[in-house]
């Protein structure tokens, strides 16, 4: 968080917060999943959220909709603060692997659960509510498919149909938990596209992901978490070698050439050495390619599965 | 046309008759909700949950229904707080509170040596002595039950389906699922006398069951599980009455005989849903943390 104060450029104008966490700590059972969290997300803001595995992504997620059970601070949507019950105006997609894919359930049918508040005794759709549900399949590009089963679409469709479901009630914020996880090259492509659609639209995104490279360092904002929040600002800014070990207690470098942004791990590369090193050709390897050797966090003695030293690389190191 | 009308000449065919009709409707409309919350063992362990309540009430002299749906919704409220701790699962929370409930209920009857004239009917059903107060109870569990279903449609859909999101699109978790233990412990207390305590499970999923072969649509599994469920019950207490035949059995083999029949059915016109057709593709594992690209 001390890094944030420095790191972030002056694109989060604070005045004007959708989202904001005043000194939140928060989780379930137990230890705080986060703590101390001081963020402020904009109106029309496009973020993604990453950290590693257990870093607290989700629950930051969760904590926006009200449904983590333990919250010390204080966290407002549209300057309302999130209770215990259910925040309106959000809508949420969950992580395609959680979904019950064998689950009688037509594309009408999920899509409408995003509007069962709109007459809830009633069991029946409206001729409201069919109509709402086509246009809005028409506009996801998956017009036609509402009396299709779920498991009968392909993964890129699947995704639209709980898009569909979280857009159906007009929300200000979409939140995404893992949207391009499991999915191809290409409808990740596509998925990533139709939200810079909708936030163009105006709706602000917040979306969590494990893919430095191709989602999080084309987004125009990025929040580094691992139980606390380690960073945030433009990924052209953050993802800095010193905050992403941090935030992923990993040795990963960063390399800039032509306004990319790439992310590597270091430690298969440090995993080789070893192997080399304990077949005894570490040190023959080591002559001949010594004015060649960028790996600074090697031990001068080969000991080279010990750990990195956190911040001592940066991309200048890196061709 | 005799066939059918004379056994409608016995009052007792008649009151078994619409008892045996309601409960299959009933038990086939619960069901579906059973079956697609992987609840299915509940039936099951509930009845015998009931039976333990029902030899309580008993021994205290207390009204059946009274004591039998008062334990049977307790011990589904005490499953659904046991299976939310993390650490155990609703089949073992299911397994703990039913089995030791059933327990009170033989303990009581070796120690007392009472309630052995009840316990076959209460084990095996007895629908022939169905008397006039417990078609009225059918009658109430089953509209109540079907009120519930209709009113609390949406968000009954939004649970089973997926109970992780639905709180977050502001649906109550708490009160639908207390209503729906209220619902089923009250569906097993109305179908004890017609079905019996160990064949209440099979009349929960075998409808529903056969329904999910036949269709992918929730409405519409809900329709087909509960027309198959009243149907099997009003056939089959007919059949039971021409084979003189138990008529909880009865209605249970029928039930079986129609899911039988869906399965070939389904696997000889193909026109099974995409999900029996299509193998599962295994779950994208979640990578670990320093495993970039």
């Amino acid at each position: 968080m001390n890094a944030t104060a420095t790191l972030a450029p002056t694109r989060a104008p604070a005045g004007d917060a959708l989202v904001r966490f005043e000194h939140v700590s928060c989780g379930y059972d137990g230890a705080p999943v986060l703590r101390d969290v001081d963020l402020a997300i904009r109106r029309g803001a496009f973020v993604g959220v990453v950290g590693p595995s257990g870093a607290g992504k989700t629950t930051l997620l969760r904590a926006i909709v009200g449904v983590v059970p333990r919250v010390e601070g204080r966290i407002t949507v549209d300057d309302l603060v999130v209770g215990r019950g259910a925040t309106t105006g959000v809508g949420w997609v969950p992580q395609l692997e959680t979904v019950d894919w064998n689950f009688p359930a037509t594309v009408r049918e999920v899509v409408l659960m995003g509007r069962w508040a709109e007459r809830r005794w009633q069991a029946w759709a409206s001729a409201d509510d069919r109509r709402r549900v086509d246009q809005l399949l028409e506009r996801l590009g998956i017009g036609g498919l509402a009396g299709r089963h779920i498991r009968e679409l392909s993964g890129g469709q699947q995704q639209r149909v709980f898009l569909a479901r979280a857009l159906i009630a007009d929300p200000a914020l979409l939140l995404l938990d893992e949207p391009t996880s499991g999915v191809d090259l290409k409808t990740r492509d596509d998925i990533l596209h139709l939200l810079a659609d909708l936030n163009a639209d105006g709706i602000t995104i917040v979306l969590t992901t494990h893919e430095l490279n191709t989602v999080a360092a084309h987004l125009p904002w990025v929040v580094c978490v691992n139980g606390a929040i380690v960073a945030e600002g433009d990924p052209d800014d953050i993802f800095t070698s010193a905050i992403l070990g941090r935030t992923y207690g990993a040795d990963l470098r960063v390399v800039r050439q032509d306004g990319l942004v790439l992310v590597a791990d270091a430690a298969p590369h440090r995993l080789r050495d070893a192997l080399r090193h304990r077949h005894g050709d570490l040190e023959h390897t080591h002559h001949e390619h010594e004015p060649h050797d960028h790996d600074p966090t090697r031990d001068p003695d080969g000991g080279a599965s010990h750990g990195p030293h956190r911040g001592a690389t940066d991309h200048q190191h890196l061709r | 046309m005799t066939l059918l009308s004379e056994p409608l000449g016995f009052e007792f065919f008649r009151q078994g008759l619409i008892a045996s009709g309601l409960v299959g409707a009933l038990c086939g409309m619960l069901g579906v909700y059973i079956v697609l919350r992987r609840m299915s063992y509940i039936g099951h362990g509930l009845s015998h949950s009931v039976f333990g309540g029902a030899v309580v009430g008993y021994v205290l002299a207390l009204n059946f229904y009274l004591a039998a749906g008062l334990w049977g919704f307790l011990s589904a409220l005490a499953i659904n707080a046991t299976a939310r701790r993390r650490r155990i699962g609703a089949d073992a929370a299911i397994g703990i509170v039913t089995t030791a409930s059933f327990a009170v209920g033989v303990a009581l009857i070796s120690k007392t040596r009472s309630f052995t004239r009840n316990f076959e009917a209460a084990l095996f059903g007895n629908i022939l002595g169905v008397t006039t107060l417990d078609l009225i109870v059918v009658g109430v569990v089953t509209f109540g039950v079907a009120a519930f279903i209709v009113l609390f449609y949406k968000r009954l859909l939004f649970v089973t389906f997926d109970p992780e999101v639905a709180p977050i699109y502001g649906v109550n978790i708490g009160l639908v699922d207390t209503l729906f233990a209220l619902a089923m412990a009250a569906t097993i207390v109305a179908s004890i006398n017609v079905v019996g305590v160990t064949l209440i499970a099979a009349t929960l999923v075998i409808p529903s069951t056969s329904a999910r072969l036949l269709t992918d649509s929730f409405g519409r599994m809900i329709g087909i599980s509960t027309v198959i469920g009243a149907l099997s019950g009003i056939v089959g207490m007919y059949v039971s009455y021409w084979l003189d035949v138990s008529s909880g059995a009865t209605i249970v083999l029928l039930e079986a005989a129609v899911f039988l029949g869906c399965v070939i059915v389904t696997s000889l016109t193909r026109r099974r849903p995409a999900w029996v057709r299509q193998p599962i593709p295994a779950l994208a594992r979640e990578r670990p943390a320093d495993d970039f690209e």
